[in-house]
């Protein structure tokens, strides 16, 4: 069953069309991918997700109700980390959890037992200009998944990393995804994360964005930290391809 | 070129040097002046008599010190009060700061010396005249200061919040307040040097003691090393109040010490 459901929805913003017609779907424990070029339209679907933004035509429902405010389905994580730099890691983490109105040692003893898997046992008291941009990508996950939403809505989490780095993290991030089967949508425009990732794929066009294709991604897990398939390979390329022409004949 | 300017980092003493000398060597300046030109006393004390003038009239001084100080710290105590309260009641309400903004401007272009004669005719000789004249002059840096520095909150950091479901109130304590805080103490340090200038000029205008009238009295009947003893006073007190704006800055944004270490 698909937990979220956007069917025909458009968005225009400021008398220019930024999403036309889109469609997709993201069922229990899946993991989907968001795939288009720069100025999509994609991290407007997200904002159209968390309330800041309203759609003109179509339907967005969650768990089969429309959604609403109140609803808090989706964690989201921005496309900058926009970790607070007064605020130590630990409280950072927390922040979801006492918007919530959970209090802070409660919100604490829920975040502490997390820290080591996200590699931050070592810097909950350090403020985020102390962290390296791998660890302040990981604490902004770790402030994402800790609210503990149906759904996780992940904004170029690696975008703004080192080539190494991007590397090493989303390998740690499919091992840590395994472990928990978060439900996730995730917004990219690189073509090798989405296929490396994702269970599916929609492929968004340029501005305004509609769905050119969805892409069904095959293959064991995991993925990364080995050597890239011929078949993951192709697939890339048949992906790329379809960027580059913007049309969705090709699968 | 290798370069040799000293490092950001150097700290306390040694980065007080280059200030003291310059302070140092502007005294020297002015008392080998004195002596050289033999110019009279009525005219230009040297800066040695005016120490002596703050060692002989200590008592004076001091009592008159007091009330200086009282008016400057009541004066600013209600002037952070009614500049946060308002800085809050504006950013809830952008409609009251369209209408109240411009009100707030033009009470910084009142001459102080058309209004302080005024606040004294209508309040009396006692503390709340000086106290009002102190607000007046500091509220402005420090509302601005609030009020520009909620609006530079970071948007991603807003929208975070929102999507997390916050309030209006939640968002305002937890990223707008924060926000401020640096913006916050750039007004602070800018009101606090303007607020004991502004105690002494009111008590100059009217009042029964306080620095203002030391100075006002020893201008009378001439003598500017006593007048010049009470600035040197007064200039101490500014920079002491500096100096704890400074350190309860350091204390409050601490985590803009640690961040780059
Ligand atoms: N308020 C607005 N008015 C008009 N255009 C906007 C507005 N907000 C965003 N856009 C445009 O929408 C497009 C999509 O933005 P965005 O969703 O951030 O793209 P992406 O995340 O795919 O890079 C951009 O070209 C941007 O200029
Ligand atoms: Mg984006």
């Amino acid at each position: 069953m698909s937990v979220l459901v956007m069917k025909n929805v458009s968005v225009t913003l400021g008398g220019t069309s930024i999403l036309d017609d889109v469609s997709l779907h993201v069922g229990q424990g899946e993991f989907v991918s968001i795939l288009g070029p720069s100025g999509a339209g994609k991290s407007t679907i997200f904002r159209l997700l968390t309330g800041a933004v309203e759609h003109d035509s179509g339907q967005i429902t969650c768990n089969g109700q429309p959604l609403t405010a109140k609803q808090q389905s989706f964690a989201f994580m921005p496309q900058r980390d926009a970790l607070m730099p007064w605020r130590r890691i630990i409280d950072n983490l927390t922040l979801g959890l006492e918007v919530q109105g959970i209090s802070r040692e409660e919100a604490r003893a829920r975040v502490t037992p997390l820290l080591a898997d996200f590699g931050l046992e070592d810097f909950a008291r350090h403020y985020p200009a102390q962290l390296s941009g791998g660890m302040r990508q990981r604490a902004a996950l770790l402030r994402t998944v800790v609210q503990d939403r149906p759904v996780l809505l992940l904004d170029e989490p690696f975008g703004a990393l080192d080539a190494l780095t991007r590397t090493q993290m989303q390998a740690w991030f499919e091992k840590r995804w395994r472990a928990a089967r978060w439900t996730t949508l995730l917004v990219t425009h690189d073509v090798r994360e989405a296929v490396a990732l994702s269970d599916r794929i929609f492929v968004l066009s340029r501005r305004p964005a509609h769905v050119l294709t969805e892409v069904q991604v095959p293959g064991p897990r995991p993925r990364l930290g080995r050597r890239i398939t011929p078949e993951a390979h192709a697939l890339e390329a048949q992906v790329l391809d379809i960027l580059l022409n913007q049309t969705g004949k090709a699968l | 070129m290798q370069s040799h300017a000293p490092r950001r980092s150097g700290r306390g003493l040694t980065r007080g040097i280059p200030a003291v000398l310059s302070v140092v060597s502007a005294f020297l300046v002015w008392e080998l002046y004195v002596h050289l030109s033999g110019i009279s006393p009525l005219m230009l004390p040297a800066p040695s008599r005016v120490l002596e003038q703050i060692v002989l009239n200590r008592a004076l001084l001091w009592d008159n010190t007091l009330p200086t100080l009282k008016a400057t710290c009541a004066g600013f105590a209600l002037s952070l009060t009614v500049a946060f309260v308002l800085s809050v009641a504006l950013d809830f309400m952008p409609r009251l700061r369209r209408a109240l903004f411009p009100i707030f401007v033009v009470s910084q272009t009142l001459p102080l010396v058309a209004i302080a004669p005024l606040v004294v005719l209508w309040f009396g000789f006692d503390l709340t005249p000086k106290v009002l004249l102190v607000a007046l002059v500091t509220f402005f840096p420090m509302l601005v200061a609030l009020v520009d520095g909620y609006s530079a909150t970071d948007t991603d950091i807003e929208s975070l919040m929102r999507s997390m479901g916050a309030t209006r109130g939640q968002i305002f304590r937890s990223a707008r307040f924060p926000s401020a805080l640096p913006y916050f103490f750039a007004g602070l340090r800018i009101s606090i040097t303007y607020a004991v200038v502004a105690a002494i000029f009111a008590e100059y205008v009217g009042a029964r003691a306080g620095l203002g009238i030391v100075i006002l009295n020893a201008k009378n009947s001439f003598r500017p090393d006593l007048v010049l003893a009470a600035v040197v006073i007064s200039s101490a007190l500014t920079l002491g109040l500096f100096a704890l704006t400074a350190l309860i800055q350091k204390l409050a944004l601490r985590w803009r010490e640690v961040a780059g270490t």
